[in-house]
């Protein structure tokens, strides 16, 4: 049974230019915290209140080119989680911020012409079993997870996916 | 077909042959490093049930982005990795003394060519100055890697960095990578195995080479790479590698590279990234005359020792303008003691800087903090909003030559028309 739901992601987007950075997402000084709930209230904070209210109100983020760039900060993926991201849809992301998603349960899909499609606010449906980014009723198809970040994002995130390795290995 | 070395460097982690680009492998690092992350990794142990490790002596451990400690939390946390590494037999554990994990792990031996090493940090692409396959993870990757040994890995495509040199005088590595940043765009590079060639790449030494892997980053490299060859057997030598040990690899000469980008360097102005983008990047000449606050010479990118002697050439003499904070944080104890031992540090001391710990300092947001509407110009590798105090504030990128010669006259200044 997958963490993520296999039921289709979305709602209402928030949408952002290319090369959101890591220090804007979660800045350096709120990296003390591990807690998905603490971080997300400093989430976006360097743009501003009415940025971080709508991000509250946005279970889907929409952003642009190099999504994520910056820091090996993990927190910039996990303060997503805690302010109610279930999915980012860009056109490209940062490899680490890929790979932070991934390990902590994020859905983080690459579909340029979805992105294309999307205005602030629009509702943004992603079906992660069919592969599909859905805007306005139209279907936008990408490019499926290679198997072993499947299994690692369907667990949860790494950690999850380990600790249930590890108990199938004692049962 | 040859192969690249990143192909070359995943088939050796990974005990598979054939590899190529794209696909996914197994791969078993040789060494992980925490920073100031490491008490993330060890909570998540904890939450796992805190299984065996796997290889304590692939574990290094630094605290170096908020040290000394600012919080009592951040002692705690401090506490808690110190005491962690003594109670789990991990050698390498250096405490908030030492300075940057990059440059403190190179310096201590710990890096070889074609190790493979990931670390909970972006710049972790600067060990292909020693001809290593460096990459930045997250703390759960760590951490996995503790127990498991390993991760996964995308063999990435490759991509040539042609330079040609000699620089002018006033012009260094930091201008090139600069350059190039803004050419190709902080996603240029994104997923690839970056490797810089050429006559002037293999004139440098191992320093220079770490300013030229550390800010391939900017441009989203997965690693960087220079080619080992004998000055990165002296620098090996010299720092204490177990040289039995070594064996370099490198692409073949008929490698593919998907892309081939070209940087003459002979005719290169002073480059300056201007915010809040590392590609936000112009010649010296689009910005100077612009007032600076504060300047801060460090992190990993900047402040290793020659970087501070080209400081010290500037400064010496002179004095800071008034009103203006230079901020000289040394990337190493190592460097810090040789900066003292031969009088750089009393010429910066005397120019009016302000001298702190080794450590990633203000870069890493630690002291160094500006105010609204306050300028830095920084010898860094990011000018993020918000990365050192007030989002209202500005943070400018250069060579520490132009950090210097700007301190003196309190603007951004070309350092080619300052007399040293």
């Amino acid at each position: 049974m997958s963490v993520i739901s296999t039921d289709k992601l979305g709602g209402p987007s928030i949408v952002f230019g290319d090369s959101v950075n890591t220090d804007v997402i979660i800045p350096g000084r709120y990296l003390v915290s591990i807690d998905p709930a603490e971080l997300a209230t400093h989430a976006f904070e360097p743009l501003g209140a009415e940025v971080q209210a709508r991000l509250l109100r946005s279970p889907v983020i929409v952003a642009g080119r190099n999504f994520g760039c910056g820091s090996a900060r993990e927190q910039a993926a996990t303060c997503l989680i805690g302010a109610g991201v279930k999915a980012v849809v860009a056109r490209s992301y940062s490899r680490v911020f890929f790979r932070n998603a991934i390990n902590t349960g994020l859905v983080a899909v690459e579909c340029p012409a979805a992105v294309d499609a999307v205005k602030e606010g629009d509702d943004v449906w992603v079906d992660y079993t069919a592969g599909t980014v859905t805007v306005g009723g139209t279907d936008y198809a990408f490019a499926p997870f290679p198997a072993v970040l499947k299994e690692i994002l369907e667990a949860g995130g790494l950690i999850p996916h380990l600790m249930g390795k590890f108990a199938k290995e004692k049962s | 077909m040859g192969k690249t070395f990143a192909v070359k460097a995943l088939e050796r982690a990974s005990g598979e042959s054939g590899l190529a680009p794209g696909q996914i492998v197994d791969a078993f690092p040789d060494l992980y490093m925490s920073h100031t992350a490491t008490w993330r990794c060890i909570k998540t142990l904890e939450k796992m049930g805190w299984p065996d490790l796997f290889d304590r002596d692939r574990i290094a451990m630094v605290m170096d982005h908020i040290s000394p400690a600012a919080t009592s939390k951040i002692a705690g946390d401090h506490r808690l990795s110190r005491e962690f590494a003594q109670r789990m037999g991990i050698k390498n554990f250096f405490d908030v003394n030492a300075g940057i994990a990059h440059i403190v792990l190179m310096e201590h031996g710990l890096v070889k060519p074609g190790n493979l090493i990931i670390g909970t940090d972006s710049h972790s692409t600067i060990y292909g100055a020693l001809g290593a396959l460096g990459t930045g993870v997250g703390f759960s990757e760590i951490t996995a890697a503790w127990v498991t040994g390993k991760l996964w890995m995308r063999v990435p495509e490759s991509m040539k960095i042609l330079v040609k040199g000699p620089l002018p005088e006033g012009v260094y590595p930091k201008d090139v990578m600069l350059k190039l940043i803004g050419d190709i765009s902080a996603d240029g590079a994104t997923y690839f195995s970056v490797e810089f060639h050429g006559d002037w790449v293999e004139s440098l030494s191992t320093s220079e080479r770490m300013t030229l892997c550390n800010l391939a980053m900017e441009a989203g490299a997965k690693n960087a790479f220079v080619p080992p060859d004998a000055e990165t057997m002296r620098y090996l030598e010299q720092h204490g590698a177990d040289m039995a040990t070594v064996v370099p690899l490198a692409s073949d000469p008929d490698a593919e590279f998907a892309r081939t980008v070209e940087i003459d360097g002979t005719t290169l102005e002073p480059q300056i990234a201007v915010p809040h983008n590392v590609d936000n990047v112009v010649p010296i000449s689009d910005v100077a005359g612009t007032k600076v606050d504060q300047v801060f010479i460090g992190s990993c990118a900047n402040a290793k020792y020659d970087d501070l002697a080209i400081a010290a050439r500037y400064l010496k003499g002179r004095t800071v303008a008034p009103g203006v904070r230079l901020v000289v944080t040394p990337a190493s104890a190592d460097i810090m003691a040789k900066a003292a031992a031969d009088g750089i540090v009393t010429t910066l001391i005397e120019s009016g800087a302000l001298l702190t710990n080794p450590g990633c300092g203000a870069c890493a947001g630690s002291g160094g903090a500006m105010a609204d509407g306050e300028v830095t110009l920084s010898t860094a590798n990011r000018n993020f909003r918000g990365r050192m105090g007030s989002y209202e504030s500005s943070i400018y990128l250069s060579s520490p030559a132009v950090a210097a010669a700007s301190a003196v006259s309190g603007v951004i200044t070309d350092p080619r028309l300052v007399t040293v």
